[in-house]
Formats: C-alpha cells, structure tokens, sequence
C-alpha cells in the first residue's frame, strides 16, 4: 500500500509538450509511473517519451480509457483552465505544479474539485512518490536518482517545502528507514490537499507506521494536524520539524487575517499546539533519522 | 499601496471615502484645507499600520493650523518611512465606527467577509474575547454574494433602516471590488457612521494577490511582491533582474533596518523556501543578524546566482556570507558554484563565506568553490548533504571570529578593459568578450570542452567562436553557464570575460560607499 499513487494509477500529463512537460514525462515514464497520455491543445496525434498526445482531456479519457490522475504543467496563468478541463472531465486528483498561480484562479479550482469530490495537490508543489510504485510530478529531478534516494518503507512523509521533502526523504534511507509515500504539499498560502488532509490519508494506510512533517510558517495546516491528533483522529505517531523560527513577528499584515487565523500561524503557537498534541518536534531535520527509530521500536 | 490609492478605488467602486486630496507640500495642504473649508485631518502615507500613536495623524480646525502642522509633518520619520505624501481629509463627525474586511482562509480555501460592529483598534483581541461580536460570512465563488443575502443576515444581527441598507451595499461592494481586484486582503478600519447617517471608509488597506498582479496594469502596483512596506532601491534592482530573466527563481528582501559597523551581520544567499528558512534558524542561533533574505532556486543559470550575490555584497558592514539549501537540491549544484565564484573573485571577498551546496553534483561544486576560492582574501568553505545547516552556520561563527569581525566594504563595480576583447557575442542577458589576441598563446583550448551547451568551436586560427548563430545564442543557447570564463581565468589566458550588467547597481554602490565613509557610529 501507500497513498494516492501506486503502480496502477493511470496518469495524464497536461501541457506534455512545454519544456518542463517533457522532462518530467521522461522521469515519470523511467521511474516506471503509469502514463496513459498527454494533453496539449493544437498538438494531438504526436508522441513524447512515447506517450501519445492529445488535443483535449475528454478525447484522451475517451481513446486510452479512464484516468485518475492528470499533473498539470502548463504556465501559471493558464493553470486553471487546465485543471477545470481535467476535473470536468471526471478525473479526481489533479496535481497543480506550477508556482505563480493567482489565489482566486486557485480558490474556483478547488471549488470545482469539491464539487466533484475530487482533490487537487498544490500548487507549487515538486508532486509525490511512492517509492518504487510511481511518481507524479518532477520530485528527485532523474528517475535514477529518485530510486536512490527514497526507498519503499514505514515512514509518511508530508512537506510544505519542495527541496526539504527530498532532503528529509533522502536523509531517512540513508538511515535505512524507507518510506511509504512522499507528498509536497505545495508551498502557497492556500494548498489543495494540506498537512492536515494527508497526515488523515497517512493515518489509513496500513503501509504507514509513522509520519513525518517539515512545516513551515503561516496558514493554520500544523495546528490543525495537532487538533486532529488531539481529537484523537490520528493515533500513529508524527515526528515535525517546524521551519521559520527566526522569521520576523509583529509585522501585522492584516486585521482580518489574525481574526481568521485566530492567533495561529506563529513558529509558537505551532510548536505549542504539536507539543501539547504529543507529536515529537525537532531542532533539526538531522534529528529526524533518530527519532524516527526510537518511536518505530515503541511501537 | 497606499491609503489614497486604496480609498480612490473604494470611490471608484461607489462607496463612500471621506472628501480630500493628496498633498505634496505644507502649501498644498493650506490649498486643500481652503477648499474643504472646515476641519482637516493629516494623515501621513505610509506604509504602516497604528498610525496614530506614533504620531502620523494629526488633527487642525483652520487652513493655516493644517498648513503649521503640515510642516511637522513632511519629511518626519514615522518608524522607517519618511513621509513625503500627505492625505488632506474633512474630519468626520463620528458616531459609530466599525471594522469590515475580506480575507482569504486557507482553511476552508475560501474568501470571508469579515465584519465587527466595534472597530478601530483592538479588533483581533475583540475577535478572540468575544467571537460573537464579529460577523463572518464565507463566499462561494461561483455564487458570489446577493446584496439581499447580506441584508439578512445584517437584519438577524438588528441592524435596521438606512443603516441595514448602507452597510449591505457597502459590504457587497467590497467584495465585489476585492474579488476584481484580486485582493488577499482589503480592509476598511474603521468603516465611519457619521453623525449625519452617512456610511463613510475613513481608511482601507489593499494587498492585492501579487500572482495576479500582471493581470492589472491599471493598479499603481511598482513591485509586485508581497511586501508590507515599499520596497528598498536595492530590491527594486533585484526584482528588475528577476523581471527580465525567466530561468530560475530569484528573491532579494532586505531585513536589517539600521545597520551599523557594530552589528554581527551577515548576506544570507539561500535555495529554495523551505530549506532557507531552515538555513535562516540556523545562523540566527548563531547570534548573527540577517542583512536580506535571498533565493534563487528552481535551476536558475550561473548568471542569475552571479547576480544575486553582487546584490547581497551591496549592503556594508556584513560579516560574513551564509548561502545554504536544502541539502538535497535536484538542481546542479555546479551552477551556483560559478556564479558565486565570479562574484567572489570580482568582488575580492575579504570576508569569510560559507557555502553549503548540497544536491546534484555537490562534490564538483564543492571543487569548484575551494580550486577557484582559493586566493581571495576571505576563506570560502563549501559542504555538501551530509553537512547540516547548524553545522555550517558554527562554522561561520567560528571563520568570523578569526577574522576578527573583519566587515565586507562595498565597493565600486570593476570591469577589465573592454577595448582588448575583439570577439563577442550576446547572451540572454549579457554578453561573451573574447580576447582572440591572447587566444593565440593558448596551448590547452579548454573552453571548447568546459562549454556544457557546446555551443563554441575553434576558427580556422584556433581560435573559440560560435558554432550557433549569434541570434541563438542570444536566446539562450549559451545558458550563461560561466564554464569558459573560470577555466580561462584559471588555466589560460584570462581571455574570456562574461559581461553581466545588472541595471542601476552601479549608481546604487555610489550611494552606499558614500554612507560607508561617514564617520564612525553614524546610524542609517
């Protein structure tokens, strides 16, 4: 097991012929991710990486059969009419790699995705993996070098920053502990699929014995993981690591914002909350190899 | 933006602001005074929220009190902001005053509508003491909000009359303009009740979503980053190489305040947000202080990173120089290592440096800082993933204290003779200048192999020109990668020389080398 994304998950790749829907096409397709075709409008009957491309989602679902996720790697601007055509088309997770993508553009998406019970992971997200099953998106850059460093085993691993989910993930198998899945939630001030979602689809995979977060400052996902916890809706155990002590306070930005927020947000009130839940919070992500095992053998 | 900018918007969109004008000048405000013939208040613009007790708002009952106070005014430090623009509005005579506000929950992953019938300030501790005071109303996009909708719930509150009717419309409006604009946040506190019974937002803060920013030339939007003062002239500059270069990711926000020869400060250069803020914690534990944040991250070219460090060695009396990510790049490193080796080596760096590049290729990168670094006076460490970012920041603190706080003078841009340079040819954004002269007495012709786009070949002399035509190299088929400059710098003639210009720098070191030479203990 493991989450969101196995072997079997039939993937579309939207914007297949940019530059980067290329790259990541040849990584995915090496690390062995099931891809059933991409989308480029304009450039339906050509191949990349061998992948058959199509001018619209609904003429791909409709040739190579249903898809269940489509990563989408078109410009920021044009993200949301990308994902629109994805989730009418039924398809019930889209991966939204761009970063810049504008905050309403986001919010009618997601809007959207609820509507049709479907998720989306992002925006500016590096994607996920699950380790010698698929990946989706561009994380680890080659498939050689993705094999490397993440490895099958017990640990969910949940990220607010791209490059840290490589590090924590490479720093735990060369510590001999692999993990299950691999998620970038995305760094945005409003994601998809947060901290609290995943640790919550984390908590019912049997592969997963025990998860780890690197989050960050502002939004209210780690408190909301601690609430969850305390509500005693996750059981298994969570490792963090909290990035952004140092970052400024005081600079009230906003009114409305701190009476949404409710006072959360700060590197405190987080750590507070995660501590007062149970959840181990480390100084360093060095620390997380050796925390992780403790509370593996206790379990 | 600022508060006049805002209102003018608010109007725009029909709803009430009080009547006023921006004044420049003590005269100007005598002029405005005249003509709304009855009490004025000034109210500085800047970027700054509690205004009044520091003294940014102040109050006067004839012309020539407005045009005195004016003069207490212009030019006046309010925390870092020195006011230049005063806004010049009738006072109103306030009956009510309430807060009303739209901001995006990340939570529920939509906007809100944020209303309180107490408003000034204080309002967040209102929120959280007494959460039925304050209405939220969450917005569906594709529904948007009905006047009528808000009306009843304004009415199930006891709202009543013209009032129930002017608070519906206004907060309506508001959203309608937030969603137009493509606002993270508008705030109007406080939204006025004037004696009179008219509905009046005697102040409002925009914070319009700077993704969307492109989409609205028609906002006075100069830098289009979330920034909760103007920006500096030094990120003005950096956000125009961001601008005019799309390869890549590269962030520059200064974070000092008031520097000083004193103060344990080090330029911060880091890669990718997470493993930045990481890298942040890390020297602060240290007990540095952080002159800027810096990013450049998403596979930026050489170029770029060359750029951002020329950027952060702008700011005097710095320590040392702390570049860290996240350990596990996927980017290649190599990159980075360039583009801080030209910088360095342009610079002569005379502080200590710390550079922690683990990811892709570290260990050539690593090579590549300690082969090339080797002569400037500051000792330049470099580390790969297996070394943490508290390792490498005690590192720092220890190279500073043997350097004996040694601080980082800035100094004018240098560039080598351009007239010997015979060859050349544009990149992206800036130029290759090859001294073919000097080519003649190279034995090895390494720059042909170093080039990683393999863009170069030799001429019938031996000599390195393009096998692509100069139109595709200007578009980017040099990547700008540095190959061939450091390996002609170092193992041949120093015939090689990128130009890489980065607009407005020059001028902007001027200034600051003539704050460097004030006598000592000057404070900013």
């Amino acid at each position: 097991m493991a989450i969101l994304i196995d072997e079997n998950t039939r993937v579309l790749v939207q914007g297949i012929t940019g530059r980067e829907g290329r790259v990541r096409t040849k990584l995915m397709k090496e690390y062995g991710t099931c891809l059933v075709g991409g989308v480029t409008p304009g450039r339906g009957g050509e191949e990349v990486e061998g992948v058959p491309v199509f001018d619209s989602v609904e003429e791909a679902i409709e040739t190579q059969g249903p898809v269940d996720v489509s990563v989408i790697f078109v410009p920021a601007s044009l993200v949301k009419e990308a994902a629109l055509e994805g989730l009418a088309a039924g398809i019930k997770m889209c991966v939204l790699i761009p970063d810049r993508v504008p905050i309403y553009d986001l919010l009618e998406i997601l809007e959207m995705a609820a509507s049709k019970r479907a998720h989306c992971l992002g925006p500016n997200t590096l994607g996920l993996v699950s380790p010698g099953k698929a990946l989706v998106g561009m994380i680890g850059g080659r498939a050689e070098r993705a094999r490397q460093w993440f490895r099958s085993g017990p640990v969910g691993v949940c990220s607010r920053s791209g490059g840290m989910t490589s590090a924590i993930s490479y720093y735990l198998t060369e510590a001999g502990l692999g993990q299950s899945s691999i998620v970038h939630v995305g760094g945005d001030a409003v994601v998809g699929l947060g901290h609290p979602e995943i640790v919550a689809i984390f908590e019912n995979d049997p592969q997963t014995e025990i998860i780890t977060l690197f989050g960050e400052i502002g939004t209210t996902q780690e408190e909301r993981v601690a609430d969850l916890v305390k509500q005693g809706k996750i059981t298994k155990p969570i490792v963090a690591y909290l990035g952004g002590k140092a970052a400024k306070s005081g600079t009230r930005f906003s009114h409305a914002g701190a009476i949404i927020e409710g006072g959360r947000g700060s590197y405190e009130t987080k750590k507070r909350c995660l501590e007062e839940a149970g959840v181990k919070v480390v100084d360093s992500i060095f620390d997380f190899p050796r925390e992780v095992k403790k509370r593996l053998k206790t379990i | 933006m600022f508060e006049y900018q805002a209102k003018k918007l608010l109007k725009e969109q029909g709803i009430k602001i009080p009547r006023g004008e921006v004044a420049h000048s003590p005269e100007e405000v005598y002029q405005i005074a005249v003509q709304l013939n009855r009490p004025v208040v000034l109210k500085a613009q800047v970027w700054l929220t509690g205004r009044a007790e520091k003294g940014g708002i102040l109050f006067a009952s004839s012309p020539e009190e407005a045009k005195q106070k004016a003069q207490e005014l212009f030019g006046r430090k309010i925390g870092k902001f020195t006011v230049e623009e005063v806004l010049v509005e009738e006072k109103l005579a306030i009956a009510h005053e309430y807060f009303a506000g739209l901001v995006i929950d990340d939570h529920v992953k939509k906007p809100v509508i944020v209303f309180s019938s107490v408003g000034g300030t204080g309002i967040e501790e209102l929120a959280q003491k007494d959460p039925a005071k304050v209405l939220r109303l969450t917005v569906s996009l594709s529904q948007g909000i009905k006047e009528f909708e808000m009306r009843n719930l304004l009415r199930r509150r006891g709202f009543q009359g013209k009032l129930l009717a002017q608070l519906s419309a206004t907060l309506t409006k508001l959203y309608t303009l937030a969603r137009q604009l493509e606002a993270r946040s508008l705030e109007v506190n406080p939204l006025v009740l004037t004696e009179s019974g008219d509905l009046i937002a005697a102040d409002c803060h925009l914070a319009v979503d700077d993704y969307a920013v492109f989409r609205h030339p028609e906002l006075p939007i100069e830098v289009a980053r979330e920034f909760d003062r103007p920006p500096t002239p030094l990120e003005k500059i950096a956000y125009h190489v961001e601008k005019r270069d799309y390869r890549g990711t590269f962030y520059f926000l200064q974070m000092a305040e008031d520097v000083s020869p004193e103060d344990k400060m080090i330029g911060f250069h880091g890669a990718g947000g997470g493993g930045s803020m990481m890298s942040m914690d890390a020297v602060l534990a240290q007990g540095f202080k952080l002159a800027n944040y810096c990013d450049t991250s998403g596979n930026p070219p050489a170029s770029k990173v060359y750029r951002a460090a020329r950027i952060i060695l702008s700011q005097p009396y710095l320590k040392g120089y702390f570049a860290s990510g996240s350990g596990a790049a996927s980017q290649e490193q190599y990159h980075s290592a360039r583009g801080l080796v030209k910088a360095f080596l342009e610079e002569n760096l005379a502080i200590p440096a710390v550079i922690r590049l683990g990811g892709n290729y570290e260990n050539l990168a690593v090579q590549i800082l300690h082969t090339y670094l080797s002569r400037v006076k500051g000792v330049v460490e470099g580390y790969g993933h297996a070394d943490s970012a508290e390792y490498c920041a005690q590192r720092l603190a220890e190279l500073v204290e043997e350097n004996g706080f040694l601080s980082h003078q800035v100094s004018p841009l240098v560039y080598p003779d351009f007239s010997r340079f015979s060859y050349r040819f544009s990149t992206m954004t800036g130029e290759v200048l090859v001294d073919h002269q000097a080519c003649a007495r190279c034995q090895t012709k390494g720059c042909i192999k170093a080039c990683l786009a393999g863009i170069l070949t030799l001429d019938q002399d031996g000599r390195p020109v393009l096998n692509i035509s100069p139109a595709e190299a200007q578009r980017g088929k040099c990547t700008e990668c540095l190959a061939c400059e450091l390996f002609c710098k170092f193992h041949e003639q120093e015939a090689i020389y990128i130009y890489l210009p980065i607009p407005g720098l020059e001028e902007y070191r001027r200034q600051i080398i003539a704050f460097q030479t004030r006598p000592k203990g000057g404070k900013n």
